[in-house]
C-alpha cells in the first residue's frame, strides 16, 4: 500500500501546484506509515523527476509514452488508474486542477474511490475516520467531509499548502507503462495553444497577483497593472465586467464566477469589492486595495490600503518596489 | 441531436453564507436561490445549437419539488421539457449516478452541465457522469460547436487552452466564453407553465462523501491604510511586516 500522487508537469519541470501537491502527499503518507509514489504526467525530464525526493517523495513513475505530453483525458485516467493498481494505493492525491478535476473525477467511479476536491488542508484521522477541509460556497466559507470507503482520492487546492524543499534528497524514477493504445487518446487534442503569459506567471499558480477592474478606465491604461506585476514577478488579472468588455482575456478573470486564486500577495486597484469578486480572492493571505472611494467594499477585506487615485498610485508602487533592488 | 442540460439551483451570488447554530447545515433563511450560473452557459449553449440544427433540450434537476420555480426558469429560457429527479443531491457520486440513469434511459446525445456549482464547488459530476457512461467528457468547456455527431470544443488547460474533437454522446461541462447566457422573456414565461416537467424516483445507492461541518474564514483584523501621498510606505511594509515579497 502507498500514497499515489499525481505530479503535472510542462515544458520539462514539474509545476508549482504539483510541488505541493508532492509535500502534501509526502505528509500523507507519513501519517499512515507508508511511503509516497508519484505518476508523472506532462512533459518532463527524468532527472527534474528525481528532484521530486525534496518534497519527500521515494519513487516516481514515468511513462515516456510521448502522446502524454499533451493532456489526453482517457489516457491520464488509465495511466493513473494502472498505476494505482500497481502500487495498490489506497489513497490517490492530485492538484485541484483543470486536469485534476477532469482525471480525478473519472478515476472515482473507476477505482470506487471517493473524492474530495478544492481541499485546503491536510487530512484528520478520527479513529476510523478520514476527514478532509474543503472550499465551498466559492471562497465564502469551508466544509468538513468525512471520505468513506477502501480508496480516496483527494484534489489539493492550489496554493493553500507549502511546498517543503529538503535539499539533496532524490527519488527514484521507475520506468512504467500503462500499455496505453490508440483508442486512449481518441480524445487527445488536435492542437494545444498556449497563452503568451505576462512574464510567464500563470495566475491559477501565482504567488502574488496585481489585479485590475472598471476603476484602470481602459485597457490602454494596463501598462500601470502590468508594470506592478512585472517589477513583483506577479500575474496579472481582472473583475469580470473587464472581461466582459474584453478589456482582458477571460482567463484572467477572477471571482466567483471566474476562477479562484489564492497567492500570498493580492492587489486590487480600481475593484469596488462586489462579494462575486471578493468571493475568488478572499483566501490570499494579504491583500492591499488600492481605490479612490475610501467606502469602497473591498477596504473591509483587506490588510493593506491606500485611498487614492491608481493612475496616481501604481506608478510610485513600482518604483517602490524597483528602487528595493 | 437530444440534449441534455443539468442544472442546480444555488443560492444567488450575492448571499451572505451562514450556518446552522450547529454549523452542520446552511442557512437557508431568507435566501433566494437561482440556477447554477455556469449552468446558465449550458442552458444557452444547448438552445443555440438546436435552434441552429435541430433537436431538443432537456433540462435535468437533482432536487427537492422546492427547485421547481428554477426548473420552470429554464423552461422559459428555452428548454423543451425538464425531469426532476426527487431528492435531495446528497454528494457529488450520488448526483452523477441520477444523471448518468436519466442520460441512459432517454439516449441523449449531448449532454451538458456548468463547470462546477457555485455552493458545493465539486467540479466532479461531468467526470463521474462520462466515466459512468463510458463516453468522453471534455471539461471545463469554452467553446462547443457541432457539426452532425461531431463537436469541435475548446477546453481550458492552465496556461492555455486545447482544441478536442468527439463524436456524440459526450459530456461537457461548460463556462464562459461560451456564450451570453440568455434570460427570460414574457413569451417563454408563459409556454413554460405548459412544458412538461416529469418527477421521477432517484435510483442508486450510499452517498461516498459526508459533509460533517461548515466553517467561515477567518476574518480580517482591520486595513492599515497608508497615504497615497506616501504610497511607496506599502512596499516597505510589503516586505519588512508582511513579508510577502
Ligand atoms: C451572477 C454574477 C456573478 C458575478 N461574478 C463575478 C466574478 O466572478 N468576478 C467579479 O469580479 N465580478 C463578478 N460579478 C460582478 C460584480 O457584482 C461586480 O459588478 C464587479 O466585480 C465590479 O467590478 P469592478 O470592481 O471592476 O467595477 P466597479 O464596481 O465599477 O468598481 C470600480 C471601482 O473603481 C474605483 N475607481 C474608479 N476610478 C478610480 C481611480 N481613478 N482610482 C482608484 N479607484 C478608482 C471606484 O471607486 C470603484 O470602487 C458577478 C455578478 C453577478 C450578478
Amino acid at each position: 500500500m502507498s500514497v499515489l500522487i499525481v505530479v503535472e508537469c510542462a515544458e520539462g519541470e514539474v509545476k508549482k501546484s504539483s510541488l505541493e501537491v508532492a509535500s502534501y502527499g509526502a505528509e500523507v503518507a507519513a501519517m499512515l506509515g507508508t511511503t509516497a509514489t508519484a505518476i508523472a504526467v506532462g512533459e518532463v525530464t527524468e532527472a527534474n523527476l528525481a528532484t521530486l525526493g525534496e518534497q519527500g517523495i521515494t519513487k516516481v513513475l514515468h511513462d515516456a509514452e510521448p502522446r502524454l505530453k499533451d493532456f489526453v483525458n482517457n489516457a491520464y485516467t488509465k495511466l493513473i488508474a494502472t498505476a494505482a493498481e500497481q502500487e495498490q494505493a489506497k489513497i490517490i492525491i492530485l492538484a485541484n486542477s483543470n486536469i485534476g478535476a477532469a482525471v480525478g473525477s473519472r478515476l472515482s467511479v473507476r477505482l470506487k474511490a471517493s473524492l474530495a476536491t478544492n481541499v485546503v488542508e491536510l487530512p484528520k484521522l478520527n479513529g476510523d475516520q478520514f476527514v478532509v477541509r474543503r472550499g465551498a460556497f466559492s471562497g465564502k466559507a469551508f466544509s468538513d467531509v468525512v471520505l468513506s470507503g477502501d480508496r480516496k482520492i483527494i484534489a489539493v487546492k492550489k496554493n493553500s499548502t507549502e511546498a517543503k524543499h529538503e535539499a539533496g534528497k532524490t527519488a527514484e524514477v521507475a520506468s512504467f507503462s500503462a500499455q496505453l493504445s490508440d483508442a486512449d487518446f481518441a480524445d487527445a487534442p488536435s492542437q494545444v495553444i498556449m497563452q503568451d503569459q505576462a512574464g510567464g506567471i500563470l495566475l491559477p499558480e501565482a504567488d502574488r497577483v496585481v489585479s485590475g477592474g472598471r476603476g484602470m478606465k481602459g485597457p490602454e491604461n494596463w501598462n500601470l497593472i502590468e508594470d506592478l506585476a512585472k517589477a513583483l514577478g506577479a500575474a496579472t488579472a481582472c473583475s469580470k465586467p473587464v472581461s466582459d468588455v474584453d478589456w482582458r482575456p477571460h482567463h484572467e478573470h477572477v471571482g466567483q464566477t471566474g476562477i479562484t486564486v489564492s497567492p500570498n500577495l493580492y492587489i486590487a486597484c480600481g475593484i469596488s469589492g462586489a462579494i462575486q469578486h471578493l468571493a475568488g480572492v478572499n483566501s490570499s493571505k494579504v491583500i492591499v486595495v488600492i481605490n479612490k472611494d475610501p467606502e469602497a467594499p473591498f477596504f473591509k477585506a483587506a490588510d493593506y490600503g491606500i485611498v487614492g487615485d491608481v493612475f496616481d498610485v501604481l506608478p510610485k508602487l513600482t518604483a517602490a518596489v524597483k528602487a528595493l533592488g | 441531436m437530444k440534449f441534455l442540460v443539468c442544472i442546480s439551483n444555488v443560492p444567488d451570488t450575492t448571499t451572505k453564507i451562514t450556518f446552522t447554530p450547529d454549523n452542520k447545515e446552511f442557512n437557508k433563511a431568507g435566501v433566494q436561490f437561482v440556477i447554477n450560473p455556469w449552468d446558465e452557459y449550458a442552458l444557452t449553449r444547448a438552445i443555440e445549437l438546436k435552434e441552429a440544427s435541430g433537436g431538443t433540450v432537456t433540462v435535468l434537476n437533482v432536487g427537492e419539488a422546492d427547485t421547481e420555480p428554477n426548473i420552470r426558469k429554464a423552461l422559459a429560457i428555452g428548454a423543451d421539457d425538464a425531469i426532476r429527479v426527487n431528492a435531495a443531491p446528497k454528494d457529488a457520486f450520488f448526483v452523477a449516478e441520477q444523471i448518468a440513469a436519466v442520460a441512459k434511459e432517454g439516449a441523449y446525445d449531448v449532454i451538458l452541465m456548468g463547470k462546477e456549482s457555485i455552493d458545493y464547488n465539486g467540479f466532479q459530476v461531468h467526470g463521474m457522469v462520462g466515466e459512468m457512461l463510458g463516453i468522453p467528457t471534455v471539461a471545463p468547456a469554452m467553446k462547443l460547436d457541432l457539426s452532425g455527431s461531431t463537436a469541435t470544443l475548446e477546453r481550458e488547460i492552465e496556461g492555455g487552452k486545447e482544441i478536442v474533437t468527439v463524436n456524440a454522446p459526450f459530456v461537457a461541462s461548460c463556462q464562459q466564453p461560451m456564450c451570453e447566457p440568455r434570460i427570460p422573456n414574457m413569451r417563454g414565461i408563459m409556454t413554460a407553465r405548459t412544458k412538461p416537467l416529469k418527477v421521477v424516483e432517484a435510483v442508486g445507492g450510499a452517498p461516498r462523501t459526508q459533509v460533517t461541518e461548515f466553517a467561515l474564514p477567518p476574518k480580517k483584523e482591520g486595513v492599515k491604510l497608508i497615504p497615497a501621498e506616501t504610497a511607496g510606505d506599502l512596499i516597505k511594509l510589503l516586505r519588512n511586516e508582511a513579508k510577502v515579497i
